[in-house]
């Protein structure tokens, strides 16, 4: 290095805190690494002592998990000959598959009520966040305390109340009322969120645009919301796995039709006796996509868990 | 940043609007104000205060959702028998030890780690990338995975603690002992919660200016000195923020601890939440529930309104 700095760290501070922290990281992903190795594991293999880290991988964690399966005789299975990979998988135990399981239905209520609230709550967010960002609003600063006050309360108490009103309502175990739901839980997030955002764009672009006769609703739609496209986006993101995650209230308020993937995979376990890779499969399918999403939302994560309150 | 492939105002000054948006420009921007804000009050108003107004009258009855009875106003009656009986201040008690160490050791390891991460080596973006992980996930689906990390036969938690103690790994029980329930909760928060306060930290790190440190260089202050005089109070007021965030959520714990101990062994690990939804969900004693629902709510608001306030004085230092 050419100049000197105090506050450059030396190379061997450096070479010390790049170790510690990457020694940090391998330990804490261990857990995760695990449960997808155990995916694809045999059942026999995943309870052995002591734990295997070789091991033949098969697919079965993963047929068990999207199928139902019924013992059969030898004479049955002897005239029926298995037809397809995953048939063949399963006729090892003597078994034959006798449906998909309820696992693909499950995730598919994750995605129609996790992009359902998500979409909601963007509209409404956005919305909400750009007049009190732009207008003058009697008790703004009430109004915006009492929308991030409502993320306090347990997710338990509300849920009485709500199981109430739901049962008399219909909206028990329906997509639209864990829509309305998490709706209604992640708007203090997307007000907050957004009004950050917007409040980063400068006013002076939409006041052009009202001087050459836009109108409000259309330098709203036309200026600002491009402007504010990232910051939507990042926004949806969070508000999506916000759903995607949820436990209390989905394990309280459905059972059957709307339930979502949640409260589901720790039931898989009591399907087939103790099938751990099967559930460690679900856990996998369940858990990747929010990865991913997390590592596309890096520059805004800190922004999103903190309700806009630490910017960098 | 926003990107910005053009200027906006160039576009918007290009472009003529129709001619029929202008009739309807009439609309103040008072009523817009209110067009844009009141779906999300709405929404609000019908699926947080309207439910939170409702357990406030429950838990003056003696309603059982489950039955089809005549309902009694009882006056304070739940509010009495919640704050005499002993088995509930043994789940606050149960939920103090949970929040206490939780937010100790998160706060211990999450600030150590981002200490570490501020030190720019190289790389250090994609490791923070790959330690942020945990906290995004569903915790019921981790809680879940945790269960079988944790099994004492065949668990990886407890081969991994007996390679390094020599013990036999079937001699313990993270989830089924006494003793140490109350630990294995933490464990897994720590582990799925640190990275928050790592970031939040990191923030707080990476505000404060280079210059403050070439000054105190100038004036000789020990590394130790600069450490204890710049960098922790300026981290502070970010790390009580993390603390807030956290003290709410555990606080509210219920999904994580539910699938890894469901409470139990006894009720060591039954946390304040998870013993509410036993009341209002499996016994049906909805008033009584809402009572101590209400109980819940008032001490989180208060103990944060408490806590802000102290924030808020630290920041103006």
């Amino acid at each position: 290095m050419s100049s000197f700095s105090v506050t450059e760290p030396t190379k061997r501070t450096k070479w010390f805190a790049g170790t510690m922290v990457i020694v940090y990281a391998l330990i804490t992903m261990l857990p995760l690494a695990w449960i997808m190795m155990t995916g694809f594991k045999s059942p026999a293999d995943a309870i052995s002592y002591p734990p295997k880290v070789v091991f033949e991988p098969t697919l079965e964690g993963y047929v068990n998990l999207f199928t139902t399966r019924t013992r059969q005789t030898e004479e049955f299975l002897a005239a029926n000959p298995p037809e397809t990979w995953y048939e063949e998988i399963v006729r090892e135990y003597d078994m034959v598959i006798a449906g998909p399981s309820k696992f693909g239905e499950r995730f598919l209520n994750s995605v129609i009520i996790g992009f359902g609230s998500t979409f909601l709550s963007i509209v409404l967010g956005t919305l909400a966040a750009y007049a009190f960002s732009r207008f003058k609003i009697p008790l703004a600063d009430d109004l915006l305390f009492f929308i991030l006050s409502t993320r306090m309360m347990p997710p338990i108490a509300v849920a009485i109340p709500i199981f109430l009103m739901y049962r008399q309502l219909g909206l028990s175990d329906t997509h639209l009322g864990m829509i309305l739901l998490y709706t209604a839980v992640n708007i203090s997030l997307a007000v907050w969120l957004l009004k950050g955002f917007i409040d980063e764009i400068p006013r002076e672009y939409e006041e052009a645009a009202l001087i050459d006769g836009y109108t409000r609703f259309q330098a709203f739609y036309k200026v600002v919301l491009p402007q504010a496209a990232t910051g939507i986006a990042s926004t949806a993101i969070f508000c999506l796995i916000f759903a995607w995650n949820e436990y209390a209230f989905a394990v309280l308020l459905t059972s059957g039709t709307a339930q979502t993937a949640p409260p589901f995979i720790p039931t898989i376990i009591g399907v087939g006796g103790l099938d751990w890779p099967a559930v460690a499969a679900g856990a996998t399918i369940f858990l990747l996509p929010v990865m991913i999403f997390t590592i596309l939302l890096r520059k805004h994560l800190l922004r999103g868990i903190t309700f806009g309150a630490v910017r960098k | 940043m926003v990107p910005m492939p053009q200027d906006p105002a160039t576009i918007a000054a290009s472009a003529t609007p129709p001619r029929v948006a202008r009739k309807i420009k009439g609309l103040s921007d008072r009523a817009i104000a209110w067009i844009f804000v009141g779906p999300t009050i709405f929404l609000l108003l019908a699926i947080n205060i309207f439910p939170l107004i409702w357990t406030i009258r429950l838990s003056f009855t003696n309603f059982k959702a489950n039955r089809n009875r005549e309902v009694e106003w009882i006056g304070t009656r739940n509010y009495e028998r919640i704050l005499t009986d002993s088995d509930i201040w043994l789940n606050m008690q149960a939920t103090a030890h949970f929040l206490f160490w939780t937010i100790f050791f998160q706060v211990l390891i999450g600030f150590t780690l981002a200490y570490l991460i501020n030190k720019k080596f190289k790389g250090n973006d994609l490791w923070t990338t790959i330690i942020v992980l945990p906290m995004m996930l569903s915790p019921a689906v981790v809680g879940n995975f945790w269960k079988f990390l944790y099994q004492p036969q065949i668990g990886l938690f407890n081969y991994i603690v007996a390679f390094f103690t020599g013990k036999d790994p079937s001699s313990f029980e993270m989830l089924g002992s006494v003793q140490l329930a109350p630990w294995s909760i933490v464990i897994v928060d720590t582990w799925m919660w640190t990275p928050f306060v790592m970031l939040i930290c990191l923030a707080g790190l990476r505000s404060i200016p280079d210059y403050i440190y070439e000054a105190a260089e100038v004036d000789r202050a020990s590394k130790l000195r600069q450490f204890f005089t710049i960098t922790i109070p300026m981290v502070l007021p970010f790390l009580m923020l993390a603390v807030l965030f956290r003290g709410i959520e555990n606080f509210k714990m219920f999904d994580l601890v539910v699938q890894l101990t469901g409470g139990g062994p006894g009720s060591t690990t039954e946390l304040t939440s998870i013993n509410l939804k036993r009341e209002a969900f499996e016994k049906w004693r909805t008033g009584y529930a809402s009572a101590y629902a209400i109980i819940l709510f008032v001490t989180v608001f208060g103990l944060a309104s408490i806590y802000v306030k102290a924030l808020n004085k630290v920041k103006e230092r």
